[in-house]
């Protein structure tokens, strides 16, 4: 589980540098960019709230089960208790949880969005992030919607423990009645999508897309490297190398993301 | 295949390997008895009665140790180098076991086994994970961490057994998928999160135990079914203890605890409904009786196959989507009146379990009681 969460605040100030090549950039440049940098295209992580923004239809997103707050199953033992850690997420990122799900319209077709937040704990996947994201897809398959899932995890919440492993079973089995209804499910990896969230949802989409040089892996680079005692290859891991390997469908700059949304759904949502 | 090197019988050759750590005090009594026994072959003096006394102790601090064995202790036992693999319970479980190899796409990947077997009344497919017994073998199964054409050569396997009525067995036991480079190269998570998928549809019945070490996604992706089960010594974790103890407290000192917090134990995951029975195991282990070991686990299977095979497909499917749909369901409503959506004060056990979840009516602890008692 990464947590470089701190990376994807978006300073206060009026400059700002890019985190790919250090070019300096006004704020207001970057953000009308949608966070991507105009000379190296380096896509910056953000927040849950700001991706709704840039994709759906202005004033189209209705949130649901927002009230879903986590527990603490295990009682984790750990250094910070994991409820503690919970509230200084939720103070730090005004958010209940690491996704918001809801419906939305995209380009003007109405879609079931799930969008993760890597602002929270990267995103880990625990009882609620299952749930929610189970939910969306029994709602889409309910209103016959296409489901749209921006994904992004460092993984599963370790301090749910088996709560969390499971999360990969019950949102991969809510999707296989999404297929067997026919419904549409384009999954958007973006920086990081990694371990039980790529090895469950994230690579079950009818359609892949992936941002730019996103991380998109399943084991920890640093295990690998550990495991197979050898330097490992230049862009392993990335979009890119999903993409060489049949894994990506296509690799979307965040610009294009509601054109090709939208243009997915026209060829194939019902 | 052939299987006779995976089935000895650990207890008649305990050596000091044999032991694990937390058993020195059964050890010890072990190299007394022998050396009586040695002491009554050259002197020629009856130590029969001294004999019977140690063996019986040696009995009652097996049982005692065993009884209340600490989560770190779970791990040693389910890693025990001399605990049955599946090769045992394939040459010893099931009868006329053929095995089928390769993926179709790629290769074969010999850290899965799949196979066509019966269990009792029922012919099955069986898969399982190979740890791998010797050093070759071991290397050879990588530990018993597979590549995506494991998990793709089990969904074969079961797509066949769907095809022609069969029910599906599955053997858990593995550290974790393979992390390594061919493997991402080849798709781990796409391979496994299929498995996910299909395994939750697929038209027959599927029955899992995790009969060592469950690792993770690695061992989900031919673990959902429609009862899964875990021996009574067995783990089941998201992360290793020392890859959790690494992450959080940043050195690997911390397993232990990092074990008892991750509540990885076949207790454990019982009381989280997460497991629906537990089997129990020989006293001191399964690796002291695997003969016996494997007849609890045919009890199981037939069990468990002969009550899933009454149900009509829908059932069965619909079943075991809800069984699935309730797997690891804690969440709170977050009171609508509250300003702050969670209280940072430690809640009382009953406010936290207020849990919402769907559950199947047939999860209980009735495996416990069903499993056979293994002759100890």
């Amino acid at each position: 589980m990464i947590d470089r969460s701190e990376r994807i605040d978006v300073p206060k100030g009026k400059w700002d540098r890019c985190e790919g090549c250090g070019h300096m950039l006004f704020h207001r440049e970057l953000q009308e960019n949608l966070f991507t940098c105009p000379k190296c295209d380096h896509h910056r992580r953000i927040n849950a709230r700001t991706r709704i923004e840039q994709l759906c239809d202005p004033e189209s997103f209705e949130e649901f089960l927002k009230d879903l707050v986590p527990t603490d199953p295990l009682k984790f033992k750990d250094r910070v208790p994991y409820s503690e850690r919970i509230k200084a997420q939720q103070d730090k990122t005004g958010e209940t949880e690491a996704v918001v799900v809801g419906k939305a319209y995209i380009r003007g077709r109405p879609v079931i969005l799930a969008v993760m937040n890597p602002a929270f704990i990267m995103a880990s996947m625990g009882s609620v992030v299952g749930e929610k994201i189970t939910s969306a897809i029994e709602r889409a398959t309910d209103e016959a919607l296409p489901f749209v899932m921006v994904a992004a995890s460092g993984g599963a919440r370790m301090q749910e423990g088996m709560v969390s492993l499971m999360q990969m079973a019950r949102t991969s089995a809510a999707l296989a009645r999404f297929d067997d209804a026919g419904g549409l499910y384009i999954v958007v990896c973006t920086d990081p999508t990694t371990a039980g969230v790529a090895a469950s949802f994230a690579s079950l989409g009818d359609l892949i897309l992936a941002e730019p040089k996103a991380m998109v892996g399943f084991a920890g680079p640093r295990v690998i490297a550990n495991t197979v005692k050898q330097e490992l290859p230049e862009g392993f891991q990335s979009s890119e190398f999903m993409l060489e390997h049949g894994f990506v469908d296509r690799i979307v700059s965040r610009t294009d993301l509601r054109k090709e949304i939208g243009r997915i759904i026209d060829y194939c949502g019902k | 295949m052939n299987n006779s090197t995976s089935t000895g019988t650990a207890m008649a050759s305990a050596s000091a390997a044999s032991y694990l750590e937390f058993e020195k005090p059964l050890y010890r009594i072990h190299l007394e008895i022998e050396q009586l026994e040695r002491d009554q072959l050259d002197g020629g003096r009856d130590f029969s009665k001294d004999l019977k006394d140690l063996r019986q102790r040696l009995k009652q601090m097996t049982k005692r140790l065993y009884s209340h064995l600490t989560a770190w202790e779970t791990v040693l036992v389910a890693r025990h180098p001399q605990r049955p693999l599946s090769p045992h319970y394939l040459g010893t479980m099931v009868r006329d076991f053929c095995e089928i190899h390769g993926d179709r796409l790629y290769g074969d990947d010999k850290a899965i086994i799949t196979g066509f077997g019966r269990i009792g009344p029922h012919k099955v497919i069986v898969i399982g994970h190979n740890k791998g017994r010797d050093t070759s073998e071991r290397i050879a199964c990588n530990f018993g961490c597979a590549h995506p054409e494991g998990y793709r050569k089990a969904l074969r396997a079961m797509k066949m057994a769907e095809k022609f009525g069969l029910p599906v067995v599955c053997l858990i036991d593995t550290q974790g998928a393979y992390p390594g480079i061919g493997a991402e190269e080849r798709g781990i998570s796409s391979a496994i999160a299929v498995n996910l998928r299909e395994m939750s549809r697929l038209k027959t019945p599927i029955v899992c135990c995790v009969i060592g070490e469950g690792g993770s996604g690695g061992a989900l992706g031919i673990g959902v079914g429609d009862r899964v089960a875990m021996f009574e010594h067995s783990f089941y974790s998201v992360i290793s203890p020392e890859g959790c103890a690494a992450i959080l407290w940043r050195t690997g000192e911390q397993r232990k605890l990092a074990a008892e917090s991750l509540k990885l134990t076949a207790k454990d995951l019982m009381r989280l409904n997460i497991i629906d029975s537990v089997i129990k195991e020989p006293m001191g282990g399964a690796h002291r009786d695997p003969m016996a070991t494997a007849a609890s686990l045919e009890k199981y299977f037939t069990d468990s196959l002969r009550d899933l095979k009454r149900y009509k497909v829908d059932t069965l499917l619909r079943k075991r989507y809800e069984r699935i749909r309730g797997l690891g369901s804690f969440f709170e409503k977050a009171s609508e009146n509250a300003k702050e959506p969670v209280e940072s004060k430690p809640r009382s056990p009953s406010a936290s379990d207020s849990k919402i979840s769907v559950k199947s009516g047939s999860r209980s602890m009735t495996g416990m009681k069903r499993s056979s008692q293994p002759a100890s």
